[in-house]
């Protein structure tokens, strides 16, 4: 055999067609777009975790007077003060960006009273510093009396190292989030993955009636936004609720409330999952099963569960994902109850402490991604079953069976469907609980934070601008990647960049925009504070399931249509858009929706970005909830929920005309 | 042979491929008789769709050259070479109608509407579909969409035809029947074709010249008549037909399986470890003992349709066995069957001799 | 394809020229109730019409964070109602264009930076308060409190809201004024107990008087001018001045240095000291910069001029990093403080 040292030289270097250099142009855009929106920002996010801003005593020089105000002795630096006494009064050097220091405390007799009068400098440029609220850099001598030296505070300068993490890991209330967010997350995932494995379970495996109702049921949480079954919560349990006394006394503000909303907005990703899973899984082996006369619950246990189990696995990370990343939710119900997404959220915006908002992304990054990365690797084994040929099961009748799952998924319905009934009251009550009269005073928004009716719109055309932009993207890109020849490291790099986002939780993501977009050397700087950022920011959130929706459709397109149509000499554009397009509508249909629900629902990425004139609707939900509004933030609430129902309803429509349309080539005649 | 007055169309030389570490192709060197049909055969993996793809540009060689009428195309992208091409999956576009299918090359060679229209029509007369042209792909049967993908792969009159496996997704009976159609339409239209298949049966009964290929390298290139009396190789002998194989010692006369010589023609060295064949056709009854005659035992009898298939044993050859074809006729005749003992000779002639002792 | 692009390609322009489209347009940072901010534009705009504003509304811990953090590049021209501890931080950062609007004479001197040219002028105080629900109250067994330190009585535990002070001003303001009434040590003590009591910490200053007004807890601390708002809108509240004394902040209107428009934001900030404008603020804060305006506001608690603290700004701005950061230590998190 020969080996590849064997082949002669030269090789053939290909000449580039014009297609090739229109595909090469796209996909080095989309890859643009994806290290710019992408690997960029988390890049900066990165290098700002390990900013840190330390209190360098050596840059400060001070000289001290007698009781005369005569300056006999010679400067000294802060750093000599502080070295000269024991203990040092000054211990803690590593501080925010906002830090600021007195120095009195290197003058063991120092009083505001005394005579004695000061000089202080800096050593150069680098050393500032503030006297009362005026700002002194560089080595120019103030002369101070003691009154006013009482109001010198140093500023700290900026290097890099690890001191954010040792202070992060040194304050527990901070540490303390991580356990609390382990721990939430860890039985959330464990009520959900049950509720919705006997949800799927009823549908694939019982004749129950309602079977579509009860389908369409367990999809409703996916069309609001994760902290409206806190709003729901706080009128059921609340000190107000009138379900209060279920509570026994415990408090739903904390990881009571935290966990019911947390089961109620990830149940139908659970349910999804599990569904298909169970739907894959072949009747042959309960027939060996039942011709073995194997009992139900033996044949649940040696048939099903095992079939299920990647499903299972699988369902338990992306729920555990969501949960652990979610910012929206506990911070409305959390009460004290601190986890790491809303420490992002109170260091960012509460103490203006980037850096440390920065370390806390860190710290949430490694079970997000953890999670993420199990998960892909247990959703290869089950795609590996799934094409496997196999016998769909028809479930048989069974009266007895087929009552209990229907009383059971009436339950979780009932669940569902309270929630949003709950917000759906709240909005239209006038004043909970002194005037129950019915009123649509809380639909007047413009009265209210988080920027009235105008967010509405913006939300609504950053969903529509999501799902226009968000598409062409990310089919392209898909294209890029499934149908093109050659350049395979590209398309490899490509394919990985495009798996990324769905390990950066939503916070993470928008804090990084902030450090990367809103740095004035950006050339980009000027999307900051735009709807063109809420779009990036969106796109990017949600590029992974789209990219994946993509990939999948085309694979199922045959190889050789690229080939055919290079042999004809035509251009792939007529290709991709005479037949690569619409043979895919359905999965760009369901791409478009899925970005146009979730650019109406999310709030994690875009609570950091948004900007009085690019308010968003989930977000007026969250700051109309934080002033203390909670039935306009309900109100608001539903009015996302009527948009997202009203955009699946027509996407529902769109895509059964389409399938009819194309029902003759689709299906053959 | 090819001989002189031929127009040599497309020109192979030197050709490798590599896929990482791994070499597919290797050293092929191959000329291709304007207006003749030939086949590359081989079992999977043996490089012959990677030869087709990289004539074609689709992928392109590592090293080599390609040459298609007079021109070296080897390194220019599909779209700038002039062939049409047939895939296996027929890869007809689903939403566009046959119609549509067929004049996808044609439309932007800036050709009228209505010339579009009389040609296809003509196509669609010349693949015997004349009525479907409206339908979509999906509404017709294999067989009639893998005609309207060759429709399609020669409307602009390309001067290489490729056909990658065309009949492999078909069923038998329609593939025997395309088989003739697909030949006779390239004998019409006189297009230089080269088809890809791993059905020997496909090859011998289209090809004008075939060419077997095994790990990336030619085996042997000849006419199905060569390619199946004479094999040039062991692989080959293998591959087409069925083939008795005896691991054998050279004796100067011939050959000694087991305990049996066999006389033959050979040019290997006494004493060297050979592999004697015979084609199961090739052995015939015979009453008398005599040169390369075996006394055998019929271990069993198949059936095949137009002929028996007999296993035989012999105590000269030890624990070979050999597979005999007989016709019917013979088998009434001798009243073969399982269990009898038979004399059966192996024409010196039809043992061809093979390197072997591995 | 071709048709697609080119629309999201004009509309991403599009969106990305608007706000540089109109002439006259000032970004006008606030942290002012929503629901005033149409009235302060609408007030204004009868006098300059020819001036835009575009609000970025939030509170006072977003507004100064988001302020800070974009130090280099800011994107506001003009900051009008932010409390002044912000302002001061601010100033210390050289982040404010310092401007003498015209007549800044005749404002109460306490309210205009030390400066000369001030860095800001201020527009009126905002007080903390007690909000009680008197319903939730007779139900719970609440008594009224009358003092700061009545609220660390074990008989409100659980029944007591406050703002975070992290994020919310109201919160940083009734944090300072303890610590400068009580003391650093008193300060943190009282708060110790403080938070035994409470049941939860709000993200904004005006939510605890909001959940008490709707019964959601008996007392929020808040301030006044919330309270007056929701007893107006009904609800069954008493606003409550603790006998030891308010802390307060004030509102305060500043240019930010770098503008693209300094004469526009001279204007603006020239209009926001008029007599005009301290009538408006009137409406809901009962003490403004403008002597002689102010008039009671209805159902303003009686007294809370004379029980408002002598609030060190300057301490309040240049510990605000350390008290927040001890605070947060303290308080922030389940977990409670075991130092």
């Amino acid at each position: 055999m020969a080996s590849v040292s064997d082949i002669p030289k030269p090789f053939v270097k290909p000449k580039l067609g014009r297609d090739d250099w229109m595909q090469r142009g796209f996909m080095a855009m989309i890859a643009i777009y994806l290290i710019v929106a992408l690997a960029m920002p988390l890049y900066a996010m990165l290098s700002k975790a390990f900013s840190t801003y330390t209190f360098d005593l050596s840059l400060y020089e001070v000289q001290v007077s007698d009781k005369d105000g005569n300056f006999n002795a010679p400067a000294k630096t802060l750093l000599a003060l502080n070295n000269a006494l024991d203990p040092k009064p000054i211990k803690r050097l590593s501080t925010s960006n906002t830090g600021r220091k007195g120095v009195t405390k290197l003058f063991p007799d120092f009083s505001f009273r005394s005579p004695v009068k000061y000089r202080f400098r800096g050593i150069d440029e680098n050393a500032v510093y503030i006297v009362g609220s005026k700002r002194f850099t560089g080595p120019d001598w103030q002369e101070l009396d003691s009154n006013t030296f009482r109001r010198v505070v140093i500023r700290p300068t900026r290097d890099v190292g690890l001191s954010n993490f040792v202070t992060y890991f040194s304050t527990p209330s901070l540490f303390q989030s991580i356990q609390n967010s382990l721990l939430i997350a860890a039985i959330s995932t464990v009520i959900t993955v049950s509720l919705a494995f006997w949800f799927a379970y009823a549908l694939a495996r019982s004749t129950m009636r309602f079977k579509g109702f009860f389908r369409m049921v367990a999809m409703m949480p996916i069309l609001v936004p994760s902290l409206l079954p806190g709003i729901a919560l706080i009128y059921m349990f609340g000190k107000q609720g009138f379900l209060n006394g279920l509570l026994m006394g415990q408090s739903i503000y904390g990881p009571i409330g935290i966990v019911i909303g947390s089961v109620f907005f990830t149940f139908p990703h659970a349910m999804i999952i599990i569904a298909t899973a169970l739907s894959i899984s072949d009747a042959r082996l309960y027939e060996a099963s039942v011709s073995l006369k194997a009992s139900r619950w033996k044949t649940f246990w040696t048939v099903t569960i095992p079939g299920a189990r990647y499903g299972l696995f699988s369902a338990a990370f992306v729920v555990f994902n969501l949960v652990i990343t979610d910012f929206g939710l506990p911070k409305v119900i959390g009460g004290k109850f601190n986890m790491l997404a809303v420490d992002i959220y109170k260091q960012v915006i509460g103490q203006q402490n980037f850096e440390m908002g920065a370390v806390v992304s860190v710290v949430l990054l490694v079970p997000a991604v953890l999670a993420f990365a199990i998960d892909r690797q247990v959703q290869k084994k089950q795609v590996a079953l799934l094409s496997a040929r196999s016998v769909v099961f028809e479930p048989k009748p069974d009266r007895k069976y087929d009552r209990i799952f229907l009383i059971y998924s009436s339950l979780v319905a009932l669940f569902i469907v309270g929630i949003i009934a709950v917000c759906q009251f709240a909005a239209v009550i006038k004043f909970w609980p002194y005037d129950l009269s019915l009123s649509l005073n809380n639909y007047d928004f413009d009265r209210m934070d988080g920027g009235g009716w105008g967010s509405y719109k913006n939300s609504l055309l950053l969903a529509l601008l999501t799902a226009i932009i968000g598409t062409v993207v990310v089919f392209l890109g898909g294209y890029m990647v499934e149908k093109t020849k050659g350049f395979a490291k590209g398309r490899a790099l490509f394919q990985a960049l495009a798996m990324l986002p769905m390990a950066i939780p939503g916070m993470v993501l928008g804090l990084s925009y902030i450090f990367f977009f809103n740095n004035p050397d950006n050339p980009l700087n000027f999307i900051y504070g735009t709807m063109i950022i809420l779009v990036v920011s969106t796109v990017t959130h949600f590029y992974t399931v789209s990219h994946l929706t993509a990939i999948t459709a085309l694979k199922q397109m045959d190889t050789e249509f690229e080939s055919v149509s290079q042999s004809l000499k035509q251009p792939f554009y007529k290709l991709f858009w005479r037949v690569t397009v619409p043979v895919s509508m359905p999965a760009i249909l369901n791409i478009s929706i899925y970005l146009f629900v979730n650019a109406m629902t999310t709030v994690s990425a875009v609570v950091f970005l948004y900007s009085t004139n690019t308010a968003l609707a989930s977000v007026a939900v969250l700051n109309m909830d934080d002033a203390g509004d909670i039935a306009p933030a309900a109100a608001m609430g539903m009015m996302i929920f009527y948009t997202n129902a009203g955009a699946r309803i027509l996407h529902a429509l769109a895509s059964r005309r389409l399938l009819k349309r194309s029902e003759a080539w689709r299906k053959g005649g | 042979m090819l001989d002189d007055t031929q127009n040599i169309y497309l020109r192979i030389e030197n050709l490798w491929k590599k896929f990482g570490n791994f070499v597919a192709l290797q050293e092929i060197s191959l000329d291709v008789v304007e207006g003749e049909f030939l086949c590359f055969l081989g079992p999977s993996g043996c490089g012959k769709t990677t030869l087709l793809r990289a004539i074609a540009g689709l992928d392109l060689q590592t090293s080599g050259t390609v040459e298609q009428a007079g021109k070296d195309v080897s390194n220019l992208p599909p779209a700038e070479r002039d062939f049409g091409i047939v895939f296996q999956s027929y890869a007809l576009f689903p939403n566009l109608t046959i119609k549509k299918n067929i004049s996808y090359g044609l439309e932007n060679a800036k050709m009228p509407k209505a010339e579009i229209n009389a040609r296809v029509r003509e196509l669609l007369e010349m693949v015997g579909l004349p009525e479907q042209g409206d339908k979509y792909p999906a509404q017709l049967s294999g067989g009639q969409q893998q005609r309207i993908a060759l429709a399609r792969a020669i409307a602009s009159k390309p001067g290489l035809l490729l056909l990658d496996e065309p009949l492999s997704a078909l069923d038998a009976k329609v593939r025997v029947f395309l088989r003739h159609e697909i030949k006779e339409l390239q004998r019409q239209l006189g297009v230089t074709t080269v088809m890809v298949t791993h059905d020997q049966e496909e090859a011998l009964s289209m090809a004008d010249r075939i060419v077997v290929m095994n790990h990336g390298t030619i085996e042997q290139v000849g006419s199905p008549l060569e390619i199946y009396r004479d094999p040039a190789s062991l692989f080959v002998a293998d591959f087409i037909g069925a083939m008795n194989q005896m691991p054998a010692k050279a004796q100067p006369e011939g050959v000694r399986a087991g305990a049996a010589p066999l006389f033959c023609t050979h040019k290997f060295p006494h004493g060297a470890p050979v592999i004697a064949t015979i084609r199961p056709e090739d052995i015939i009854p015979t009453a008398e003992p005599g040169q390369n005659a075996l006394e055998t035992q019929i271990v069993s009898m198949e059936f095949l349709g137009s002929f028996f298939r007999a296993i035989l044993s012999s105590r000269a050859l030890g624990d070979i066995e050999l597979m005999a074809d007989f016709s019917i006729n013979a088998v009434r005749r001798l009243h073969l069957a399982a269990g009898q003992s038979l004399m059966v000779q192996l024409p010196p002639d039809r043992i061809k001799v093979f390197e072997g002792g591995k | 394809m071709k048709y697609l692009s080119t629309t999201a390609l004009t509309t991403v322009l599009a969106l990305g020229l608007a706000a540089n489209a109109m002439a006259t347009e000032l970004t006008v940072y606030t942290a002012v109730e929503a629901e005033d901010l149409p009235r302060y534009a609408a007030a204004f705009n009868e006098d300059h019409p020819d001036i835009k504003i575009n609000w970025v509304r939030d509170s006072t811990g977003v507004i100064t964070a988001k302020l800070l953090a974009e130090k280099n590049n800011p994107q506001a021209d003009v900051i009008w109602g932010l409390a002044a501890t912000s302002l001061l931080l601010m100033k210390g950062e050289d982040m404010l264009e310092a401007y003498a609007p015209a007549g800044v004479d005749k404002l109460d001197p306490k309210f205009v930076d030390k400066s000369t040219p001030p860095a800001w002028t201020g527009m009126d105080a905002w007080v903390a308060a007690v909000c009680y629900n008197t319903v939730e109250g007779e139900k719970n067994g609440v008594p009224a409190p009358t003092s700061w330190k009545d609220l660390t009585n074990p008989v409100y535990k659980g029944h007591i809201i406050m703002p975070n002070p992290n994020s919310s001003g109201t919160g940083f303001l009734d944090v300072s004024s303890w610590l400068q009434m009580f003391g650093q040590d008193g300060g943190w003590a009282y708060m110790d107990g403080l938070h035994e009591n409470i049941a939860r910490y709000t993200h904004s200053g005006s939510a605890p008087c909001k959940l008490a007004a709707a019964g959601e807890t008996t007392i929020g601390v808040s301030f006044a001018f919330r309270g007056a708002k929701s007893k107006a809108a009904g609800a069954p509240i008493e606003i409550i001045v603790p006998t030891e004394g308010v802390g307060w902040d004030m509102e305060a209107t500043a240019i930010v240095a770098g503008t693209d428009d300094l004469d526009a934001a001279k204007t603006l900030v020239d209009w926001t000291i008029t007599k005009k404008a301290n009538e408006l603020y009137n409406s809901g804060y009962a003490v403004v910069a403008y002597p002689g305006v102010a008039k009671p506001v209805q159902y303003f608690p009686d007294g809370i001029v004379d029980a408002m603290i002598d609030n060190d700004f300057e301490f309040a701005a240049n510990n605000r990093g350390d008290i927040l950061a001890e605070w947060a230590k303290r308080y922030d998190g389940k977990s409670d403080p075991k130092n």
